[in-house]
C-alpha cells in the first residue's frame, strides 16, 4: 500500500455525478462515482449496457457536463471552467480511441488528413515537411505504411481502420488514452492484433490508458486495476488478477460466471449466477465504499462486507 | 457412437457462387456437413469466411444474384439444391428449418404486438385455431425466459430490452416446431450476462422439443457452451470438423490454432498475444493449395500447391491439412494451443 501511495496520481474522478433529462424525468447515468488512475497504469472500467461507462469517459472527455463532483488531471480541475491555455493543453495530452473502425473514420478524407487533423487544430508543425514527417512516422508506429496516407479509409480493413484510428490519437503524443471499447467491434483473429499494439504503444510512448469495456475476460489480461460498474455505481474495483481470483461483490460474480470461456469442460459444468440486487437491504442504512482487502474496494454495507470478506 | 445417430441433414461438397458486377465470387468453396438429430452443431470462422451464406442456402435465403452452384443439400428425402421455386421453398423454411439472426429488430414488425407476431406464426405454420394459438404463444413465451407473459403478450417490440426481442424473436422460430433451427450469431450484440441466459434457454427448449441446432458464432466461447460438434470455416471451406472437446483441446488445422491462440481470454500477462497475420484469400480467385498456408507461418510447401484432402484424426475427428499425411514433418501447435489443455485440468473457471 504505502509503496502505491507514491505513484503519481494521474487522473481522479471525484463523486461524479451525471445526469440526463427525460422530458420532465432525471435520472442519474452516473451516480457518485470515484476513482483514480495512477501515470503509466491500465485503468479499466467494465460494465454492461446502460451502466455508465461510456458516460464517465465523456464526462471524463468533456463531452458530458458533471452534474455534481470533479474530474482533476495533474491536479487541476477539468470539469468546470478552464482558461483557454489549461483546456488546449488538456485536450492535446488526452485522446480517445473510438469503438467502430467503420464509423469513426471521415470517409471522405484522406488518411493524411484524418491523422493530422489534430495536428492543424492545434498547430502543431511548423511546415509541411515537418507535418508530413509526423504522419509518417506516427503511421509506422501503429503498423501502417506511409504509403496509405494518399488512401481513404473504404480502402481499408476493420483492423487498419481501427490503426489509423488510433495513429489519430497518438500522432498529438498524448500521456492519457482513453479507449471505449477499442476491440469490440473488430473480428476475432484482428482483436489480439490490436491489443498487442496497444500495449506496446504504451511501453514505447509512455501512456496511461482508461479502458472502456464490457468483457471481463479480455481486460484481464491489459488492465493493471479493474473497476465494475453498475447501473451508474462502481460496485467494485480491484488488481486485476486479484478480481478474478477473489470477486466479492455478488454482481461481479455473476459477471465473472456469465463469461464464455473457450473451454469445453469448464463451459459445461458452468455455474451461472444471476445477479440479484433485491438481497441487498440498504433501505435504512446506505451502502458504503469500503476497503475490503488493501487496494480492493467495494459497495457494502458492514454486514454484506462482513459475510462476503468470510467467505 | 455417432453412427447410430439420426442424421437429418446431410449437405455435400456445396458450391455458392455470387454474381458481383459481372465478376463470379465462389463464397462457399465444397462445403459439406452433417447434422444429427438434438444435436447442436457450431459453425466457427471469421468474417467473411462464408457461414452465414453457407447455411442460408439451406432455407434458400441467398441473395438473388447468388446461387448453389453445385453440391447437395439433402433434407427429408429431398434436395434442397435443386429448389428452384419459391412455392418449395414455403413447405420447408420456417416449418423444418427455422433460421434466427444476430439483430432481433429487423425480424420483428414494428407496428405489431409481440403476441400477435407468434400467434400469427402458429396458426400459419400448424394450423390452430385462434385461441389454442394464443395459448401457445403464451407458453413460448414462458419457455424462452420471458417472465409475465400475459401482460408482455400485448406489448409491441419498442417496449423489449434487445435481450427480450431475442427471445421473442426465438420463440417466434421455435414456435413452429422446426427439425433444424439456425442461429446466426444470435448473442453477440448482447451483454454476456443476457447472453449466458438466452443460451441456457435455448439448450433447455432443445432438449423439450428435441431440434437439432446448427450454430453460428465467432465467440469460441460461446461454442465450448452450446455445441456438440464444431464445424472451424475459413475462406469458405469447412477445414477442421469433430466434437467440440476434440477440436478444442487437439485442434489440428493451423487455422484452428490460429483462431484459438489469438483468443486474449486464453493470453498470459505480460506476453504478447499470438497474432494471425495477413488477410483472408481474395474469393473473387481462384484460390491453390491450402487457403490458409499464405498466412501460416508454418505452412508446409505442399500447402500451396495442392489443396489438403480430409484426414481423420479420430472416428469423430476430421481436418483438411497435409500435417495428417503421414509423411508430414512434425510441426508444433502453439504453445498457447497445448497451454489449453494443461489449463482445463487446472480448472479455467473464474472466480471460484
Amino acid at each position: 500500500m504505502a509503496a502505491e501511495d507514491k505513484r503519481e496520481i494521474l487522473l481522479e474522478v471525484k463523486n461524479l455525478t451525471v445526469d440526463f433529462k427525460l422530458g420532465r424525468r432525471k435520472f442519474s447515468a452516473v451516480d457518485d462515482v470515484s476513482f483514480h488512475i495512477y501515470k503509466g497504469e491500465t485503468f479499466s472500467l467494465v460494465g454492461e449496457s446502460g451502466s455508465g461507462k461510456t458516460t464517465v469517459s465523456r464526462a471524463i472527455m468533456g463531452i458530458h457536463q458533471a452534474s455534481q463532483g470533479d474530474i482533476l488531471y495533474k491536479g487541476e480541475s477539468v470539469s468546470g471552467n478552464m482558461t483557454g491555455s489549461q483546456e488546449r493543453k488538456f485536450r492535446q495530452s488526452v485522446q480517445m480511441i473510438f469503438q467502430d473502425p467503420m464509423a469513426s473514420l471521415n470517409e471522405r478524407a484522406k488518411v493524411d488528413y484524418i491523422v493530422s487533423e489534430g495536428l492543424y487544430n492545434f498547430k502543431l508543425f511548423k511546415g509541411e515537411k515537418e507535418r508530413k514527417a509526423k504522419v509518417e512516422r506516427t503511421l509506422r508506429k501503429v503498423g501502417l505504411l506511409p504509403d496509405f496516407a494518399s488512401r481513404f479509409p473504404h480502402e481499408f480493413s476493420g483492423g487498419q481502420r481501427q490503426r489509423i484510428g488510433i495513429a489519430r490519437a497518438l500522432i498529438m503524443e498524448p500521456e492519457f488514452l482513453v479507449a471505449d471499447e477499442p476491440i469490440s467491434a473488430l473480428d476475432v483473429s484482428i482483436r489480439a492484433q490490436i491489443l498487442n499494439l496497444l500495449n506496446k504503444l504504451k511501453k514505447e510512448e509512455d501512456l496511461t490508458y482508461l479502458f472502456i469495456a464490457h468483457d471481463l475476460s479480455v481486460v484481464r489480461l491489459i488492465s493493471d486495476r479493474i473497476a465494475v460498474i453498475y447501473k451508474g455505481k462502481i460496485v467494485e474495483l480491484a488488481e486485476s488478477e486479484e478480481l478474478f481470483r477473489r470477486p466479492l461483490h455478488p454482481y461481479t460474480k455473476g459477471l465473472l460466471s456469465a463469461i464464455p470461456l473457450p473451454d469445453p469442460e469448464s463451459e459445461k459444468n458452468k455455474n451461472l449466477l444471476i445477479y440479484d440486487p433485491s438481497i441487498h437491504d440498504y433501505d435504512k442504512v446506505p451502502p458504503s465504499w469500503c476497503e475490503a482487502y488493501p487496494g480492493h474496494w467495494v459497495l457494502a454495507d458492514e454486514r454484506e462486507l462482513d459475510l462476503w470478506r468470510r467467505r | 457412437m455417432t453412427e447410430t445417430r439420426e442424421k437429418i441433414l446431410r449437405v455435400e461438397d456445396v458450391v455458392i457462387r455470387f454474381n458481383l458486377r459481372g465478376k463470379e465470387l465462389t463464397a462457399v468453396r465444397s462445403a459439406s456437413l452433417d447434422l444429427y438429430k438434438g444435436e447442436t452443431l457450431a459453425i466457427v470462422g471469421e468474417s467473411g469466411s462464408g457461414k452465414s451464406v453457407f447455411t442460408k442456402s439451406f432455407l434458400g435465403m441467398l441473395d438473388k444474384n447468388g446461387r448453389v452452384a453445385s453440391g447437395n443439400i439433402l433434407f427429408e428425402g429431398e434436395n434442397l439444391a435443386e429448389f428452384t421455386r419459391e412455392e418449395q421453398w414455403l413447405k420447408i423454411r420456417g416449418r423444418k428449418i427455422a433460421m434466427i439472426f444476430q439483430d432481433p429488430m429487423t425480424a420483428l414488425n414494428p407496428l405489431k404486438t409481440i403476441g400477435e407476431q407468434i400467434r400469427e406464426v402458429i396458426t400459419l405454420h400448424r394450423g390452430m385455431n385462434r385461441q389454442e394459438a394464443r395459448e401457445e404463444a403464451l407458453a413460448m413465451l414462458g419457455k424462452v425466459g420471458i417472465g409475465d407473459a400475459a401482460q408482455r403478450y400485448g406489448q409491441y417490440p419498442h417496449e423489449f430490452s434487445g435481450g427480450m426481442r431475442q427471445r421473442v424473436v426465438i420463440a417466434i422460430a421455435a414456435a413452429c416446431r422446426p427439425d433444424i433451427l439456425i442461429c446466426d450469431e444470435p448473442t453477440t450484440a448482447l451483454d454476456v450476462t443476457i447472453q449466458a441466459q438466452i443460451l441456457e434457454n435455448l439448450k433447455e427448449l432443445q432438449r423439450e422439443m428435441g431440434m437439432s441446432i446448427i450454430f453460428i458464432t465467432h465467440d469460441l466461447g460461446v461454442v465450448a457452451n452450446v455445441a456438440d460438434r464444431v464445424a472451424v470455416m475459413y475462406a469458405g471451406e469447412i477445414v477442421e470438423y469433430g466434437r467440440t472437446p476434440e477440436v478444442f483441446y487437439d485442434p489440428r488445422h493451423p487455422y484452428s490454432w490460429a483462431l484459438l491462440a489469438s483468443l486474449p481470454q486464453l493470453g498470459e500477462k505480460g506476453e504478447d498475444l499470438y497474432t494471425i497475420h495477413g488477410t483472408p484469400p481474395n474469393l473473387f480467385k481462384e484460390i491453390k493449395g491450402d487457403a490458409f498456408a499464405p498466412r501460416n507461418p508454418r505452412a508446409l510447401k505442399i500447402d500451396f500447391e495442392e489443396a489438403p484432402p480430409w484426414f481423420a484424426v479420430s472416428d469423430t475427428h476430421f481436418a483438411k491439412t497435409w500435417l495428417l499425411h503421414e509423411s508430414a514433418p512434425e510441426v508444433e501447435a502453439p504453445k498457447i494451443i497445448q497451454r489449453l489443455k494443461e489449463k482445463s485440468l487446472k480448472g479455467l473457471d473464474y472466480g471460484s
